[in-house]
């Protein structure tokens, strides 16, 4: 029941981190929200649409969390210029929703002295209103209403309670108050100092202390946070994560992937073409299925994350890996990213937003694809199952195993060390410091982590589909052009252009001891790690990897290569930025070509290093 | 910041010490909140650090240390929790009411 007379009101919310704003934002807006990025920056705008009792439309942007409107990192510069209506291309929010946990008061009240600054409308939402009850804190709503002049709203978000009251006030806000004069600036500290004096002669006046005051979260912390133990214990919950990414997903990454060789052998029947077929087929159904087959390890992966952040214990992980990571010189936050790209570079990428300072985030970013991301693994188990014998050493440990060990710690020591150099040398800044709040811990709200869970799929379907899909129909070209001449009697690969580049570097990589098969393999196989190992099924004629040929694959590989050159071929795996996609995604993280360029110069230089270093060493040992 | 820098134990109540230097159980009240040149310059450290909640008048309370050279920590700032570093807690002085020397 839209009444198009009234003219759509446009609200902002903001507030603390930690103060349900997320949930606050989701009760308004349900489903009905839209992720995209601000023009020109890498940070997330979360917009939703609302219809308020009268029929007025309103539009919501939930905007990143501060302390203040002064900002101090990207997403918070976002937050200070919507406020201001001066953010190139957005609307000025008619009224601004000052978000505050009610159990929380003394921060944010600083803050919405801030926005009355500003001169702009806004309501002060005390979010949490059942939990400030429960603790039998006494709030002066009236007193506090009149002390910071504007009206106050109590909510419970997770439980949709005050949101139409909300949703009211902030319309006949918008409809009785316009902006008054601005006359904010950013506040030197001895302002700061001022207006905490301020929050707190009102929190003396309007609030009494609560009754029963929350120490579950210390007890907690007493024990999440003991030094040793707490160790412990985030090394378990980081092992059921691992552990989840790679049992749950497989089993449903394998059903996609079947689904989508099916829906190409139903096309491949349809269509006759020869050519389209290909495209088809090998092209745009084989690319559509890359991007899909890592959904299961995306949603599993921000799964946790979702219940790590939500339940309060990610501040806490941070806080136990600070020192640790600190050694490499990364943030404590770089953990998120870094356990992330384990399943895939790309959803790493994306949440190295967590970390606010510039070199912090670029270093995590720049490490992250040395991490042992899933689509190593194919290629990785062809070349163990080929190559390492399947036998028991020290008692106990299979080698098998044991290498693929040796692949992941290769990666993750490799990463660290490059981290390490990268703030030794190049950016020698000391590192951000570790300023942290540690947030009341309460249970994750279902509906929230779903929401959000259902957000980040389509994040990652948008961002990496836009860029996976035409490389892959790129690089699908580049293996079928031009076609094979007339009673050819190679792969048809090999008369392509993957194939002349090829043939083009394998002089290159010779002293690596790559014979041509794998030379060639490796350009289609940027499209993504594992193609490389359909594209050698390819080469050597054995037909579908997936199926029968994958034994025979591993058949020829065990008598044709060398081990020498099989621990080279692994080796460059573990360094080699064999993945556009993950480039296309520095390229949109960090705006502009180069650092994408950075990384994949330094990679491949690592790559060609490691490999020639283990082809030499093993043909040293008499493996050649 | 080694353990000869830590004020004398049987020092009466009111004494102060630098938060970077307070063990676990150290109680009191931020006196003083200056901040140096460091990672950041030191204006704009010492406006996080007010802006995260650090400012005089504040109740502080020293309530876990992490693994490696009992670094970072985790303080109870009036009615929140907050970590930081030893490095940066070097920007703030307590009033001791309780010290819990280890």
């Amino acid at each position: 029941m839209t009444d198009s007379s009234l003219a759509p009101t446009h609200l902002a919310l903001v507030g603390n981190p930690n103060t349900g704003k997320t949930a606050l934002f989701n009760a308004l807006t349900g489903s009905r929200q839209k992720v995209a990025n601000y023009a020109g920056v890498t940070v997330e705008r979360k917009e939703g649409v609302l219809t308020s009792p009268s029929g007025r439309v309103i539009h919501v942007v939930d905007l990143p969390g501060t302390y203040s409107l002064r900002a101090r990192s990207p997403d918070e510069a976002v937050t200070r210029d919507a406020v201001l209506g001066r953010l190139a291309g957005e609307t000025p929010p008619d009224v601004i929703v000052c978000v505050a946990d009610a159990t929380n008061l003394r921060l944010v009240l600083r803050l919405a002295l801030e926005l009355k600054q500003v001169g702009r409308p806004f309501v002060l939402a005390l979010n949490m209103f059942d939990i400030a009850q429960r603790q039998g804190l006494r709030i002066d709503l009236e007193g506090l209403s009149r002390e910071i002049g504007a009206p106050i709203v109590t909510t419970v978000a997770t439980r949709k309670r005050g949101i139409e009251d909300l949703v009211v006030q902030a319309e006949a806000l918008a409809g009785s108050m316009p902006a008054g004069e601005n006359v904010w600036h950013e506040p030197s500290a001895e302002e700061i100092r001022h207006a905490h004096s301020e929050a707190q002669r009102i929190m003396r006046a309007c609030v009494r202390a609560p009754e029963r005051p929350d120490t579950l979260t210390s007890r907690i912390d007493h024990v999440l946070l003991q030094p040793v133990a707490g160790l412990v214990i985030l090394s378990a919950i980081m092992f059921v994560i691992f552990q989840a990414v790679f049992s749950w997903a497989t089993p449903v990454a394998d059903l996609i992937d079947a689904g989508f060789v099916l829906l190409g052998d139903l096309v491949g029947r349809v269509v006759t073409h020869d050519l389209l077929r290909s495209l088809l087929v090998d092209g745009l159904i084989a690319g559509v299925g890359s991007v899909l087959v890592f959904l299961p390890q995306i949603i599993i992966v921000f799964f946790f994350i979702l219940l790590l952040e939500d339940s309060g214990y990610m501040a806490r992980a941070a806080f136990l890996l600070d020192r640790l990571m600190g050694v490499a010189g990364l943030h404590g936050r770089a953990f998120i990213p870094l356990l992330s790209s384990h399943a895939c570079a790309i959803p790493g990428i994306m949440s190295a937003r967590v970390i606010d300072q510039k070199h912090d985030r670029l270093t995590t970013i720049l490490i992250a694809p040395l991490m042992t991301c899933s689509a190593r693994l194919p290629v990785y188990t062809l070349i163990i199952s080929a190559l390492i014998p399947n036998r028991t050493v020290w008692g106990f440990i299979n080698l098998q195993g044991l290498v693929m060990f040796g692949l992941y710690g290769a990666g993750l020591v490799s990463g660290l060390v490059v981290a390490f150099i990268i703030r030794r040398v190049f950016w020698r800044t000391a590192s951000e410091p570790f300023l942290m709040e540690l947030p009341t811990y309460k249970a994750p709200e279902v509906r929230n982590v779903l929401l959000n869970l259902w957000q980040r799929v389509v994040i990652f379907l948008n961002r990496a589909g836009r860029i996976i899909l035409p490389l892959m129909i790129l690089v699908w070209a580049l293996s079928t052009f031009p076609y094979p001449p007339e009673g050819a009697t190679g792969p048809a690969i090999d008369y392509s252009f993957a194939g002349m580049i090829g043939h083009f570097i394998q002089p290159l990589l010779a002293p690596i001891g790559f014979n041509w098969q794998m030379s060639i393999a490796l350009i289609p196989g940027m499209a993504a790690r594992e193609v490389a190992v359909a594209t050698l099924g390819t080469i050597y004629a054995v037909g579908d990897v997936d199926g029968a040929g994958g034994a025979v694959l591993t058949q020829i590989v065990a008598s044709q290569w060398s081990l020498a050159t099989g621990l080279s071929f692994l080796a460059w795996y573990v360094f080699a930025p064999q993945c556009v996609a993950t480039l296309g995604v520095v390229k949109r993280e960090t705006n502009g070509w180069t650092w994408p360029t950075v990384m994949f110069v330094y990679m491949f230089a690592l790559a060609y290093l490691a490999a020639l270093a283990t082809y030499r060493g093993a043909l040293a040992l008499g493996w050649g | 910041m080694s353990e000869a820098a830590l004020p004398d134990a049987a020092v009466a109540p009111a004494d102060t010490g630098l938060l970077s230097i307070a063990r676990v159980g150290a109680r009191g009240v931020i006196t003083r909140v200056s901040a140096f040149d460091g990672a950041l310059p030191a204006e704009e450290l010492e406006r996080r650090l007010l802006e995260l909640g650090f400012v005089e008048g504040a109740r502080i309370e020293v309530l876990e240390e992490g693994l490696f050279g009992r670094d970072p920590i985790a303080v109870k700032l009036d009615d929140m929790r907050v970590a930081i570093r030893r490095r940066e807690a070097a920007a703030i002085l307590m009033s001791y009411d309780s010290r819990a020397d280890a």
